[in-house]
């Protein structure tokens, strides 16, 4: 009976032994996935690599002296990354110091229950939905209604703190002002999205204890709900950090490209970016070697703020 | 049925020392209905245990007497809830302020992100505490006997406790506010005997003061510590979407565990429920 | 126990500390300080909302008059003028775009989805795949300049392809560059979120780990690595840095994957800047078709993300 029984099955299951071609498939489909995997890691060595060795010609003829001098001088071939170096830091900083409260208080106000879910919902979307538009759209925008429609603040601002050397000249169209205003614009939906994320993951428990001994809505905000999706919050800043400092087309559009060196945030400058993004398609000899290495500042740069923006999500984050 | 009996409760409590009276309460989250027609007169300066078996609404009831459901998204409640002679959901009334007069233990342990001597001066500073804050918080932290635990390590994260230390610190972060009622969610479900006994006492002695109102699954301890029982149940309903819960009697305890009106409350205490 | 019971004596004395505590009646008091700050704190975050939708509005108000506007055949069909000249179209720029942004799909779609099975299904806590993930978030934060840079350093320059420099295909593949980290990221995120008793059951049967793979886990997480994909090419479609110098930008119909293309990105970006009228125009064309293109990506992938709930 059993093998009677036996016998039909191995009849109808042709496969209860697997078949060698079969074993082959599946080692082979994990080799394919791991060598496409691997992929990620060789494009970024080959990224450093190719930067790296475009920059050595740079690095022997001007050393450490590229960061800190300012002649950008394609004639004589001299070379100092500074002006873009300082625009860099500069515009990325100091949109973030805007974006920041505009975007964790904007999570705040879609996440804490103030306004009914669908007009939330709706303001979220909007959020998402400025993170997808061209960067490139935003600078032609920035161009042509955003800078005439801020010139007149800008010259207002030049009148009251034109003594202090940050508002020092006179606005003339394009300058690190709009670029700052056109980089917050770029980093706000990353920032709410970060912080919404952030304030959602604050758990109901923790809520409901500030509210059980007696806080208004906002105390319970800064004093409980803020602490506890601090860390989060402040990895997403980081990580706008970066993206602040890498961003090209927009800045590009609206910056003036100067290659003088000028501490007022009123007057034309440029970042490594959006040097890289005028030059490089014109640019031989010793220069694309400079603009390699320029590139390979804005990279370090940006690995560094991306990693520590991981440090502090692992290392400040409490576990509730 | 059920509803007549409790009122005929509610009757027989002189009103002077009623201190939460519910009346004809049922709240619903969305459009399914947790509890309908609750009557229940707490009195004051008395432990009162809610019991019952577990999603007949103890904590939704619970969390109506200090309007924490208000948090909840579509949760509602039809009915009256006094307090202090005021209809706690009056639209004139400030949930706020009807949280620092009636405080809560929860559930789960829910310490705030902060030091441990934070976590309970916080609660005591926004409600206008004027004395001595050191010492608020000593005596908040012996209260709820957690002060041994923790008098080392003020300063630490008040994540740094266990479990059931951090249950005890949220008990003490509830008393140092003072409030006149201090409402409480199975708060020795996370706790080992000896601390639930010191939190047993602690609710003794918090009985001079205030009204305690205690959920517990613990038949032992609703003997132990309450005065009064009410016993919820849930039954199913033709046409609604789950079970509803109700009040089925209330009591002094001694009656609910020895001589209970109702045959549910009967095969409750003594077990044989399901 | 007897020093609890002596400590009750504060107890007791609690009657006079409840004097420490503000008591007000349980009314509502518009006036209090806290109520007043609670009120200026919602308006504040209500006006910070606000600014932060505007520029969306603002944005799109300008893309849809300005372009809209142009909106005619002509725009679809003609190529852009000389400088100077008016009239003209962006029907070469159309065509490239869809063109890099395919190469760049292509490229980037199978390697990512690739990396993301690997990642999730075999990785497991092996030092290679933490090797790659952590590759694929430094990748991901690459500035889009950089990955231009790359590919001109390594095949505009080298002209690899044919001897040519600037192409279609450069331009394709410093798109791909961008692509890459995040198809692998939502592919990832996506299988791991297929529950794990699904994978056990089709073990359960007898499948194998490739059976498996393909038949149970993939399709079953085919909504978030669709959604994934379709807003990688978006973001793709509307990139220019990467472009500018693999790609460059033609006046001329796309001739072949080894040339020079125009695309919409680049031609925006050029145009914006020229001093004639014509071409600031069309930029402003192009951005209408772009960002109505990248709108409706950016929905089209919501209502993918809603079919399913896993
Ligand atoms: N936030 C909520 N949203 C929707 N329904 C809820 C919510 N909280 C509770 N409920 C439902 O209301 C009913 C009563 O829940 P409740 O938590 O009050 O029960 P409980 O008696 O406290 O149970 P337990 O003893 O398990 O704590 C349950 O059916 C539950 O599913
Ligand atoms: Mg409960």
């Amino acid at each position: 009976m059993s093998s009677d029984h036996g016998l039909s099955t191995d009849a109808l299951f042709t496969r209860r032994r697997r078949p060698s071609s079969e074993k082959l498939l599946d080692l082979g489909f994990r080799q394919l996935t791991l060598a496409l995997a691997s992929i990620v890691a060789i494009v970024l060595l080959a990224i450093l690599v190719t930067v790296f060795q475009g920059s050595r010609e740079a690095m022997a003829s001007f050393g450490l002296r590229f960061v800190t001098t300012s002649a950008w001088d394609p004639v004589n071939n001299q070379y100092g990354a500074l002006v873009a170096i300082y625009g860099t830091l500069v515009t990325s900083i100091l949109s973030l110091a805007i974006a920041v409260p505009l975007g964790v208080g904007t999570a705040i106000f879609i996440t804490e229950d103030l306004i009914p879910t669908r007009l939330r919902d709706l303001i979220g979307l909007m959020v998402e939905l400025l993170a997808a538009i061209p960067s490139v759209v935003l600078g032609l925008w920035a161009i042509f209604v955003m800078e005439p429609a801020i010139r007149p603040a800008l010259e207002l601002l030049h009148k009251l703190l034109g003594w202090t050397p940050f508002f020092s000249t006179t606005p003339q169209g394009p300058g690190m002002a709009p670029a700052i205003l056109i980089l917050v614009v770029m980093v706000l939906p990353i920032i709410t999205a970060i912080a919404r994320d952030a304030l959602n993951q604050v758990p109901i428990e923790l809520r409901q204890g500030a509210y059980g001994v007696g806080t208004t809505r906002w105390g319970a905000i800064f004093a409980v709900i803020l602490p506890a999706a601090i860390s989060s919050i402040i990895g997403g800043v980081m990580l706008a950090l970066g993206r602040a400092m890498g961003e090209t087309m927009a800045v590009t559009m609206i910056i003036g490209n100067s290659l003088n060196f000028d501490l007022s945030l009123l007057a034309p400058g440029n970042t490594i970016a959006s040097m890289l993004a005028n030059q490089f398609g014109e640019a031989d000899g010793i220069q694309v070697s400079a603009l390699m290495y320029a590139a390979l500042i804005l990279m370090l740069l940006t690995f560094t703020v991306n990693v520590l923006a991981q440090w502090v999500v692992r290392r400040l984050s409490l576990k509730y | 049925m059920t509803s007549s009996l409790s009122q005929q409760n509610t009757a027989s409590m002189s009103s002077s020392d009623v201190c939460m009276s519910l009346q004809n309460v049922s709240i619903a989250y969305g459009n399914f209905e947790a509890v309908k027609n609750v009557f229940l007169d707490i009195p004051d300066g008395k432990v009162t245990a809610f019991i019952g078996p577990s999603g007949c609404g103890k904590s939704t009831v619970l969390r109506a007497l200090n309007r924490m459901n208000d948090l909840i998204p579509g949760c509602t409640l039809k009915g009256r809830v006094l307090f202090d002679g005021q209809d706690l959901y009056h639209p004139r009334i400030d949930p706020v302020e009807v949280r620092r007069r009636i405080g809560m233990v929860f559930q789960k342990p829910n310490p705030f992100p902060k030091t441990i001597y934070e976590n309970i001066a916080f609660g005591a500073r926004i409600n206008g505490y004027r004395g001595d804050m050191d010492e608020l918080v000593e005596r908040s932290l012996r209260k709820a006997a957690v002060w041994d635990e923790c008098k080392d390590k003020l300063q630490e994260s008040g994540f740094a406790l266990s479990g059931g230390q951090q249950q005890r610190l949220c008990i003490a972060r509830a008393i140092a506010t003072e409030p006149e009622v201090i409402l409480m969610d199975e708060p020795c479900s996370a706790l080992d005997p000896i601390s639930t006994l010191k939190i047993e006492e602690t609710m003794h002695e918090l009985k001079r003061n205030y009204t305690i109102i205690i959920v517990t699954h613990n038949m032992q301890q609703a003997v132990r510590v309450a005065d009064m029982t009410a016993f919820f149940n849930a039954e199913a309903v033709e046409g609604g979407s789950g079970k509803v819960g109700y009040l089925v009697e209330y009591s002094e305890t001694e009656e609910i565990f020895n001589a209970p009106a109702q045959q549910a409350t009967q095969d409750y205490v003594s077990g044989r429920f399901g | 126990m007897t020093s609890f019971s002596n400590r009750s004596g504060s107890v007791s004395g609690t009657d006079t500390d409840t004097s420490l505590f503000d008591r007000r009646p349980l009314t509502f008091d518009a006036k209090l300080k806290r109520n007043r700050l609670n009120g200026l704190f919602t308006l504040i975050s209500g006006l910070f909302a606000t600014l932060a939708v505007l520029p969306l509005v603002l944005v799109l108000v300008y893309v849809l008059v300005q372009g809209g506007r142009l909106l005619s055949l002509r725009l679809f069909t003609e190529l852009p003028p000389a400088p100077g000249m008016e009239g003209g179209g962006i029907g070469n720029a159309m065509l490239g775009t869809v063109l890099v942004t395919l190469i760049a799909a292509l490229i980037a779609l199978p390697v990512g989805v690739a990396g993301g099975v690997y990642l999730s299904e075999y990785a497991g806590k092996s030092w290679f795949g933490q090797v790659v993930s952590f590759g694929n978030d430094v990748l991901a934060g690459v500035p889009s300049i950089i990955s231009g840079v790359f590919v001109y350093g390594l095949i505009v320059a080298s002209r690899v392809f044919f001897g040519q420099s600037y192409s279609a295909m450069a331009g394709g593949i410093a798109l791909s560059v961008l692509m890459l980290p995040t198809v692998i990221k939502t592919t990832y995120e996506g299988l791991k979120l297929v529950p794990n008793e699904l994978r056990l059951g089709a073990y359960g049967v007898g499948a194998s780990r490739f059976v498996t793979i393909t038949q149970v886990v993939i399709p079953a997480a085919l909504t978030p690595i669709s959604t994934g994909a379709v807003l990688a090419i978006a973001r793709a479609a509307g990139e220019t840095a990467p472009l500018i110098f693999t790609a460059l930008f033609s006046a001329f119909w796309p001739d072949g994957i080894f040339n020079p293309i125009a695309t919409m990105s680049v031609l925006i970006f050029n145009f914006a800047i020229m001093p004639y009228q014509a071409q600031n125009e069309l930029a402003w064309a192009a951005s209408f078709v772009l960002v109505m293109m990248i709108l409706a990506a950016n929905l089209l992938a919501r209502w993918l993300g809603g079919l399913s709930k896993i």
